[in-house]
């Protein structure tokens, strides 16, 4: 009963708002996005730079806050008064979409041909056979570190476990700093900047994804379990309390000075420029030896989609065309930095910490994370397990094996590889 | 009540026509309250028979609640949130309530200065939002920047600080006492109200039979706040079987640590609305609503016919 009055009044509150486009005389591509912050960039840069190369087009940007986005994006497909555009989450709740025929195939799309496939990977059918958003953006995993406390102490960049952990003896010695700013409380700190930012340099980033995708490597395989043995001698390295400090605890106790090293999504760099009085540089994940080849987490974030029922998809095509170029990624990744585009042609960015985490492409294999392609689908849910045992393993909880075995559990419960 | 209904009978003619204001005034009530609650708990009963099989809404019985009980992991989860919801409640019995009666008799001493307005500085929490009791207690619990291990050390006893927040084995304790914090007011006032309705010839005559003191509180103060009490107890029960909001906003939805802190209400969310890359359940989400709902209505008829018929009321 609820869902029906709730999808009408959707309805007719969408109809209304687009009713007043329907008879200007240039098409208006409505664009619809959770990005809330994004709305001043769209307005300001992207949409007229669209407009003025293709008259007769006009674009609208009409973001809903992130929490109501899937409910009111899917009560919009149900009455057909979705978008033109449509702004993607990255697997499976665009896949849903796409599977019930609300999103258009962009197979035929030429600029997709920009794409890396691990790019595409979040928004592609698990055969790999239809791909249905033009990525947008991702976000990259690394290290971020107070430069000025590195050169007090003495201290170079690390690049092995080895130099890591002894970079972070020789702060915790000294006193002046906290080694690592990271907390466990909110639990994803641990999975997502713990896990999943050191992890891929063990599993091999894509090949032990696939694998793991595939059935032939476990969660307690060797290579699997490693990130958590490493995970767990943080401990020793994080502030005072670390089990209730919060994630912005973590941002305002290294910007404020008071620690070394973060580890870091590189979405925080907008944040972290306008509030660090010191300089910051960035890191990779170490690798295990010397000459090991590195890996790094490059997560897909965001994409652009075209709905299937559009009323203009020749005017809403050009658009995603222009979106795939290497235009709009110069003009996005510089608006936002920390997100970084996932168009094949290098960007050039302004911003030097943001150069420095894009830089890891050329030398690094990118994956993304373990967690969020098709391994979530299932109760339990993979990605809030790794949340809860990361942080487990962090506190001394759980053993790192203790750890992977609950969680191959939980996943062998519900998934069976090769189905 | 038996007065009212006397003096209509009294009048006599015709009350069977009459009484048809009686539905005429009750019926805005009625149609609110049945558009917002009974319907939608008789949708979620419904819900909570049904899953959706290849895309279909099917009839599965009692299906859910098999799988509910009966899978290892969501039994598992099951009663980790249940044992919570007990612990949270006991809790809740053995220090809100006490302290509350405390507080109320402390309150109705005659000679108390300043009553009003230890009355209102105590009530007061109980009418913030709990997000800002949620943030502040966070922060004053911060081991970073919050105020309780400096005073702890002011007074030499830093080393007993430790970030409760953020242990299994102390979160639920912590986030149940400020729960106790906040709603303390509420035993507080209903006790207040019936001491204050004790009659002053009662205790005097208490008072020449030489009952004072204490043990005119054990013998004649608390016999008459019984029933105020018995309300409480079961208006708490109701509300921490029913909690989730602190729980969510002090320590997020998977209620951390290692799911120490997971109550009925917390696993209802993620498993109804779903959370991060897990997607809503509805139909277990509506058996768990279901299973919650039983268990209150279970205690709730416990308390009316177990309890409350069997308890003294004395009329003055």
């Amino acid at each position: 009963m609820g869902s029906t009055t709730l999808k009408s009044l959707l309805m007719a509150t969408s109809i209304l708002a687009t009713a007043g486009f329907a008879h200007a005389a240039d098409t208006t591509l409505t664009i619809e996005s959770w990005r809330t912050d994004d709305l001043a960039i769209w307005q300001e840069k992207l949409i007229p730079a669209f407009e003025a190369k293709n008259p007769g087009i006009k674009v609208k940007f009409a973001p809903t806050p992130p929490t109501e986005y899937d409910a009111a994006l899917g009560a919009r497909f149900d009455a057909g008064s979705a978008g033109d555009i449509i702004t993607c989450r990255p697997f499976d709740k665009s896949l849903v979409q796409f599977q019930h025929g609300n999103l258009a195939s962009l197979n035929d799309l030429p600029g997709m041909k920009n794409f890396s496939d691990v790019a595409k990977a979040a928004w592609t059918t698990d055969d790999g056979k239809d791909s249905f958003c033009v990525p947008m953006a991702s976000v990259i995993h690394g290290f971020i570190y107070n430069k000025d406390a590195f050169e007090k102490l003495g201290i170079s960049i690390p690049t092995t476990e080895a130099e890591f952990f002894a970079a972070l003896d020789k702060i915790k010695k000294d006193g002046t700093y906290i080694p690592m700013a990271m907390g466990t409380k909110d639990l994803w700190e641990a999975a997502t900047m713990g896990y999943q930012n050191i992890g891929p340099t063990y599993w091999k980033g894509e090949e032990g994804r696939a694998k793991l995708i595939k059935g032939e490597e476990k969660l307690t395989d060797a290579d699997w379990v490693e990130p958590y043995k490493v995970l767990a001698k943080w401990k020793d390295y994080l502030g005072d309390g670390f089990e209730a400090q919060t994630y912005p605890d973590s941002q305002n106790l290294f910007t404020l000075g008071r620690a070394a090293i973060y580890p870091a999504g590189s979405w925080e760099i907008g944040l972290f420029n306008t509030q660090a009085q010191f300089k910051m540089g960035a890191f990779p994940p170490p690798v295990k030896n010397a000459g090991d080849a590195c890996y790094i987490s490059d997560h897909n974030d965001i994409g652009v989609g075209l709905n299937s029922k559009s009323a203009h998809p020749e005017e809403s095509k050009k658009f995603l065309e222009w979106v795939a170029s290497p235009e709009f990624a110069e003009i996005y990744a510089n608006a936002l930095p920390g997100f970084f585009s996932l168009n094949s042609t290098a960007v050039k960015m302004q911003d030097p910490l943001a150069q420095e985490f894009v830089s890891w492409r050329e030398k690094c294999k990118p994956t993304i994370r373990s967690t969020y392609q098709i391994l979530s689908r299932g109760t339990p849910n993979l990605e809030n397990e790794t949340w809860v045992e990361s942080a487990n393993v962090i506190n001394g909880t759980d053993t790192p094996e203790a750890a992977a075995k609950k969680l191959q559990d939980g996943l062998d419960s519900w998934y069976k590889p090769g189905k | 009540m038996s007065t009212v209904e006397q003096s209509s009978i009294d009048r006599g003619e015709d009350k069977r026509s009459r009484r048809w204001h009686i539905l005429v005034f009750l019926l805005p009530a009625l149609i609110v309250y049945t558009a917002v609650m009974i319907l939608p708990l008789i949708e979620t009963l419904r819900l909570s028979l049904f899953n959706v099989k290849d895309g279909q809404s099917v009839f599965v019985g009692l299906g859910n609640f098999n799988v509910l009980f009966g899978d290892p992991r969501w039994a598992a989860s099951f009663w980790n949130a249940l044992r919570n919801n007990f612990v949270f409640f006991l809790i809740h019995m053995l220090v809100q309530n006490p302290i509350g009666v405390a507080l109320a008799a402390l309150l109705s001493v005659p000679k108390l200065r300043f009553g009003a307005f230890y009355r209102t500085a105590m009530f007061l929490p109980t009418l913030l939002s709990f997000v800002i009791v949620g943030f502040i207690w966070k922060l004053i619990l911060s081991p970073i920047w919050g105020v309780s291990p400096y005073l702890l050390d002011l007074v030499g006893l830093k080393s007993i600080f430790s970030p409760w927040l953020g242990k299994p084995s102390s979160a639920l304790i912590t986030v149940s006492l400020i729960s106790v914090w906040q709603y303390i007011g509420i035993p507080m006032m209903l006790i207040y109200a019936a001491m204050l309705n004790i009659p002053d010839e009662v205790l005097e005559a208490a008072e020449c039979d030489g009952v004072t003191g204490w043990s005119q509180f054990w013998k004649i103060k608390l016999p008459l706040i019984l029933p105020a009490i018995g309300i409480i107890s079961i208006l708490t029960f109701v509300g921490n079987f029913n909690a989730f909001d602190l729980i969510y906003t002090v320590q997020g939805a998977l209620a951390g640590p290692d799911g120490s802190t997971d109550i009925l209400g917390t696993l209802l969310y993620r498993t109804f609305f779903g959370f991060q890359l897990q997607i809503g359940d509805r139909s277990m989400g509506a058996t768990i609503a279901t299973v919650m709902f039983l268990i209150i209505l279970s205690g709730v008829c416990l308390y009316l016919f177990a309890i409350q018929r069997r308890m003294r009321r004395y009329q003055f």
